[in-house]
């Protein structure tokens, strides 16, 4: 029925929050997914997304934003295509966490939570990442790399560039 | 991809299939998949409480209480549905042991699952990974289609009359969903606040209805113990500790990962043995034992057996399992400094103690780590500390106080050396070392 209907996501992501939807006692429990989901498509949450999220589970623009504003890996401003998160938390910091986000840094030109010029990187400090005992570790959107020293960051950085990086969605 | 680790000394029960291709559905039913929760369903579930009641599993989140026993608290009749609910949330810094089990075993969380739900009459299991896990996300999801595609979940599983759904869920980034009420608000479509308790999720939980929480290693150990019994499974590790546990060595080791070592193994031998000592030669300097909110171990505590009662009368906390290394070249102010960093933000706000008190202790520890506190503000630290043990709405304000008690308390020479402007005398080392290269 809403797959008829106007949407702003593509039909694949349109007919897979049909079905979303449907899986749980409620509705309302797809939203933090589809939030998720849709930024994986558009890039960030826009208004757009906000009200089209609301409309498809019958919550106000409002209740959306509340729970939007929750969780840290949903954003209301489009990152760089390649958003790189250094984890910095405690067993990353012990190998060097701090070293590899300082030279990323200075590799791509930009500090936390910036975009490079030609919007191919992002750079974010995070907290633990789940990879402790792999530490230091990163991720490119959802793709982990771990054991990172300078030199295999740049190699990772240098394989994005040329559109070799992996690209799990 | 996450290197995997061996060592004799381990007794791999949960991490039995781990790099032995068990995502593929008809290789985990070759290592005796899907066995147990046959097992179960002949069985019942009152066979199935009383074998988990004496394998003394306890719960492997962080708080472990008795697995068999918190089932045995749902109510057999319900009107509202019950649920069972799989905290994979994993976000305690130091612990990354779930990561590998829905890597290299998934249907195992499912198995596991399927079992809690016939012990406790649910129909409908839920298994949530943190936002972040988009990968092993993709994995799970195609273990549970291919359990479908079996057979295996859905209506009248294994003939048994009984049906059974599982579904899997994405966070999108907090460390507080972890928490178990604060889970459910987020599978509720919800910000990640906790509620009040009681009424415990056993009782009223998800959407209502009676809830089963567990996390994925918990659950992933349950078809295990069905298979070789509840006893056996108890009798690997110490008293009221059954079984084996994924202990995750990191930090200053020699040989950081993942290891399942018998519940009470001890935590020295972890160190220098298991995980091969510290590196480059290095001496001991703390032991964080369980996860970043447990109270720090200083070189020679370290002689303990690692289960939740042997590390409780050590002052300490078993937790989740990850147990962080640090040498002699880390200061411990940094450390504490970047541990209240991480609790302040991921509280989440909603009550005052934990959200001011997060806030006062990273901007305190923060100044006395440049060097702008005075000898009294040590003292301040460990009393706002103390005056937020228990008086949070959630256990995240206890998470932030109590290692922040612990360095206080443990390193208090440390933080003096920071005083009077004098700033951190390991910068200065770090910087003079730098200078002469
Ligand atoms: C702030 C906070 C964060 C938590 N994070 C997690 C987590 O990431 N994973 C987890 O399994 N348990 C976590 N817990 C513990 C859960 O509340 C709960 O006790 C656990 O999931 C129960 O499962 P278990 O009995 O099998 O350990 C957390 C608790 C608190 C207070
Ligand atoms: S501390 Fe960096 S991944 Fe856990």
């Amino acid at each position: 029925m809403a797959t008829e209907k106007k949407t702003i996501f593509s039909p694949e992501l349109a007919a897979r929050f049909d079905k979303l939807v449907t899986l749980y006692p409620m509705r309302r429990s797809a939203l933090v997914p589809m939030l998720l989901y849709a930024q994986d498509e558009v890039g960030y949450i826009s208004k757009e997304v906000v009200a089209e999220v609301a409309e498809r589970l019958g919550l106000r623009e409002n209740d959306v934003e509340s729970v939007l504003s929750y969780y840290s890996m949903l954003r209301t401003k489009p990152a760089g295509k390649y958003n790189v998160q250094v984890c910095t938390n405690i067993s990353c910091m012990l190998r060097d966490g701090y070293g590899i986000l300082e030279h990323c840094k200075k590799r791509l030109g930009i500090d936390h939570k910036e975009v490079t010029a030609d919007g191919l990187f992002s750079l974010e400090e995070v907290e633990c990442i789940g990879a402790c005992c792999w530490a230091p570790a990163i991720q490119v959107n959802y793709d982990f790399y771990d054991e990172l020293t300078p030199e295999k960051m740049d190699q990772i950085l240098d394989d994005y560039k040329a559109g070799r990086g992996k690209e799990t969605v | 991809m996450p290197r995997l680790v061996s060592h004799p000394d381990e007794v791999k029960i949960t991490s039995r299939r781990f790099g032995l291709g068990a995502t593929d559905i008809e290789k985990y039913i070759a290592l005796d998949g899907y066995k147990a929760v046959q097992a179960a369903i002949a069985k019942g579930p009152e066979w199935i409480i009383a074998e988990m009641k004496a394998s003394g599993l306890r719960g492997r989140g962080g708080a472990g209480f008795p697995t068999g026993l918190k089932w045995s608290f749902v109510p057999k009749q319900s009107e509202k549905p019950k649920y069972v609910l799989v905290n994979g949330d994993e976000s305690e810094p130091g612990t990354c042991k779930d990561h590998l089990i829905f890597l290299y075993d998934p249907h195992a969380v499912i198995e596991g699952t399927m079992i809690a739900g016939i012990a406790i009459g649910a129909k409908l299991g839920f298994i949530y990974l943190r936002g972040e896990y988009r990968y092993l996300l993709k994995i799970m999801e195609k273990a549970v289609a291919d359990a479908y595609a079996k057979g295996f979940l859905g209506k009248n599983i294994f003939g048994s009359g009984i049906d059974f759904d599982v579904v899997t869920q994405t966070g999108a980034g907090a460390y507080e969903v972890g928490e178990e009420s604060a889970l459910m608000e987020s599978l509720e479509g919800k910000r990640g606040v906790p509620r009040i308790k009681p009424p415990f999720p056993a009782v009223v939980g998800l959407y209502g209805g009676p809830t089963v929480i567990n996390n994925a290693e918990t659950i992933a150990s349950v078809p295990h113990i069905m298979l070789m019994g509840g006893e056996a499974y108890a009798k690997l590790g110490t008293e009221r500790n059954g079984g084996t546990r994924l202990f995750g060595i990191s930090g200053h080791v020699e040989r950081p990962g993942v290891y399942e070592l018998p519940m009470g193994y001890n935590l020295k031998k972890a160190i220098y043995d298991v995980a091969g000592g510290i590196r480059g030669g290095k001496k001991l300097k703390a032991v964080v034992p369980g996860g970043s909110s447990t109270p720090v171990m200083t070189a020679d505590e370290i002689d303990v057996g690692l289960d939740f009662d042997q590390m409780g009368k050590a002052g300490t906390m078993l937790g989740s399992g990850g147990i962080v290394v640090l040498d002699e070249t880390v200061c411990i102010v940094e450390f504490a400094l970047r541990t209240i960093q991480f609790y302040q933000h991921e509280s989440c706000g909603w009550c005052i103690p934990c959200r001011e008190g997060t806030d006062w202790l990273k901007k305190s520890i923060g100044r006395l780590h440049a060097g702008g506190a005075v000898d009294k503000d040590i003292d301040n630290i460990r009393y706002l500390a103390e005056n937020m043990l228990g008086r949070t709405f959630c256990p995240l304000g206890d998470a932030a106080a109590m290692p922040t008690i612990g360095f206080v308390q443990k390193f208090r020479k440390e933080f003096e050396d920071h005083l009077n402007g004098k700033g951190c005398p390991y910068k200065h080392a770090r910087e003079e070392e730098a200078a002469l290269v």
